[in-house]
């Protein structure tokens, strides 16, 4: 095993975290009472994930570092999640919107994983597909309603978008992990999932009456630890408790 | 065939009531029987709903990823029990829109517990041990009310709160035997929340408005004493258990009674919180109204979408 295998797994990890714990935010918030357990039922899923993630990649880097302590005992710059993910909740459009974007993104990531030279990722990824096929059809379908609703969901919706665009040209650029894992038969294609990416996304958006972008604003570094300066705040909130009564049983 | 006379009806609800078999919704049913059970399991739904912040409030601070799993999947329970209590009320008529009306305008109650606030980790423990636990108690007895769809509700919720109550409890054992600041935050949880869960039962059965009525309809089976002392010997054991110490210097075993004796509840304390003066009442209806309000563009996105999508499929039908 390499660094970038380890890397590579990690921050798999660290997507599924930071967002579970964005959506876990909507607990008690939701605009009505099946959408709260929608919302819990998603973060969990999440959560889920970054659990068997990260007990992949402890035992990949070997010393001893379980799923908690790459969850609360890494700092900032040693997280390596898409910048989307930390992103404040927004409006429940905004929290949809960007739902829908990584869902999409994580089904199509998924299923090609399950062809993985790494078994122990392809067996969690087998796993994972089949969350991310319902995740994306829920929040397809949200996106859908927003958009073709009324003037003030699509209005909110199309805001949501022009904010997050700029934020999923990360999601298929690939770095020098990216890049060895793919040689290695580890990772698939990035090219190959825009392509599969863009094909899903661009007919839902252009059918809920939403329009791309067209400036070209982007912005990256989530993978290489330079995140936004709502990441401090979220990883101060998630690690608190680890953090003020160090190594304790839970 | 003629109408039966009212007499009839209410004799036979009276008939099914002695042979402690259940009502359903198409049956005939006194009024104040009706009013009286949407009162009630309304209000209990409410009370899963607005359950749902005080432990939100520790979700994203969980202490590890195991237990932020086991307290999501909790919070979604609960949530899900609201959902079944409301269709439960619905049956008899009312509709979760004027439930919820309700609730949003300060009309109908939810539990006053959850009008205290979650200060550590431990509190959540302490609300899956005592508040679930105090619960189950409640929950149990309403296994056997006599409206059938409330009874059946029940049942299901049962299943689900024992595995609650046994999280918290497990939480409060993990804290009871680890490092003295966990002990502490243990004990500090069970100090804060011992007496305001005993208040869940409500009043003494003598002061109790509606007690009296619901044992005869035996909507409720087991008087708010009975059900407190049940919940107080069970649990004395199991704090001893985990060597934590119950706040109540009046505690003690009842050799003639045959249960612990136990100190009084501060009822000016019950009142206040449950006339709204609790630490967490305004905030609690807050966040509840806000999320209803922030919510009302998406409901109205949601149904505007289902008009345009059906007159689609009505034009293309044409």
């Amino acid at each position: 095993m390499s660094d970038a295998h380890f890397t590579y797994v990690l921050r798999l990890g660290d997507n599924a975290l930071v967002l579970g714990q964005r959506l876990s935010e909507w607990c008690g918030h939701s605009p009505f009472l099946e959408e709260d357990i929608a919302m819990a039922n998603t973060a969990l899923d999440l959560i889920g994930r970054a659990r068997m993630l990260y007990s992949h990649a402890g035992r990949l880097e070997g010393r001893g570092r379980d799923e908690d302590a790459l969850a609360y005992l890494r700092d900032e710059r040693e997280f390596g999640n898409f910048l989307m993910c930390e992103l404040p909740n927004g409006d429940y459009g905004f929290t949809l919107v960007r739902q829908y974007l990584l869902d999409v993104y994580h089904r199509h990531l998924y299923a090609a994983l399950t062809e993985s030279r790494d078994d122990e990722l392809a067996a969690i990824a087998a796993k994972a597909v089949k969350e991310a096929a319902y995740h994306a059809r829920r929040s397809g379908d949200w996106v859908l309603r927003l958009g073709d609703g009324t003037a003030e969901s699509n209005a909110r919706c199309q805001a949501a978008l022009d904010e997050l665009w700029g934020y999923t040209a990360e999601l298929f650029t690939p770095d020098a992990v990216d890049s060895a894992m793919l040689e290695a038969g580890v990772a698939p294609d990035l090219a190959t999932l825009r392509t599969r990416w863009e094909a899903d996304v661009l007919a839902r958006l252009a059918e809920a009456g939403l329009t791309v972008p067209a400036d070209d604003w982007q912005a990256e570094g989530g993978r290489a630890g330079r995140h936004t300066e709502h990441m401090g705040r979220l990883l101060a909130e998630l690690q608190f408790v680890q953090r003020a009564y160090p190594g304790q049983q839970w | 065939m003629a109408t039966p006379a009212p007499h009839d009806e209410q004799a036979r609800f009276d008939a099914v009531i002695a042979a402690d078999e259940k009502i359903e919704p198409r049956d005939w049913m006194p009024e104040k029987y009706r009013r009286n059970l949407v009162r009630q399991i309304s209000q209990h739904a409410h009370s899963e709903v607005v359950g749902q912040l005080p432990e939100g409030n520790w979700i994203t601070r969980a202490p590890s990823l195991r237990r932020k799993a086991i307290l999501l999947a909790k919070v979604q329970d609960e949530a899900g029990h609201g959902l079944y209590l409301y269709s439960a009320a619905e049956t008899l008529g009312t509709s979760r829109e004027e439930m919820l009306d309700d609730l949003l305008e300060g009309r109908a109650k939810y539990a006053s517990i959850f009008n205290y606030p979650t200060l550590s980790w431990a509190d959540v423990g302490a609300i899956g041990w005592l508040v679930d636990g105090a619960a189950i108690v409640n929950q149990i007895s309403l296994c056997r009310t006599s409206y059938g769809p409330y009874a059946r509700a029940m049942v299901r919720i049962c299943k689900e709160e024992s595995f609650h109550q046994r999280q918290g409890y497990e939480i409060m054992q993990t804290l009871a035997q680890g490092s003295p600041e966990q002990q502490a935050m243990a004990q500090d949880a069970l100090d804060r929340w011992w007496w305001p869960t005993l208040m869940m039962f409500g009043p003494h059965d003598a002061d109790s408005a509606h007690t009296q009525q619901s044992m005869q309809w035996k909507i409720k089976r087991q008087s708010n004493d009975e059900l407190r002392q049940k919940f107080v010997d069970q649990t004395v054991e199991q704090a001893a258990r985990i060597g934590l110490t119950i706040p109540d210097p009046e505690l003690r075993w009842n050799e003639a009674r045959g249960h612990y004796d136990f100190g009084e509840i501060d009822w000016d304390e019950f009142q206040r919180v449950l006339g709204g003066n609790g630490p967490c009442n305004r905030s609690r209806m807050r966040d509840r109204r806000r999320a209803h309000e922030d919510g009302a563009w998406v409901r109205e996105a949601m149904l505007a979408h289902a008009e345009k999508h059906n007159r689609r499929a009505a034009g293309a039908a044409a």
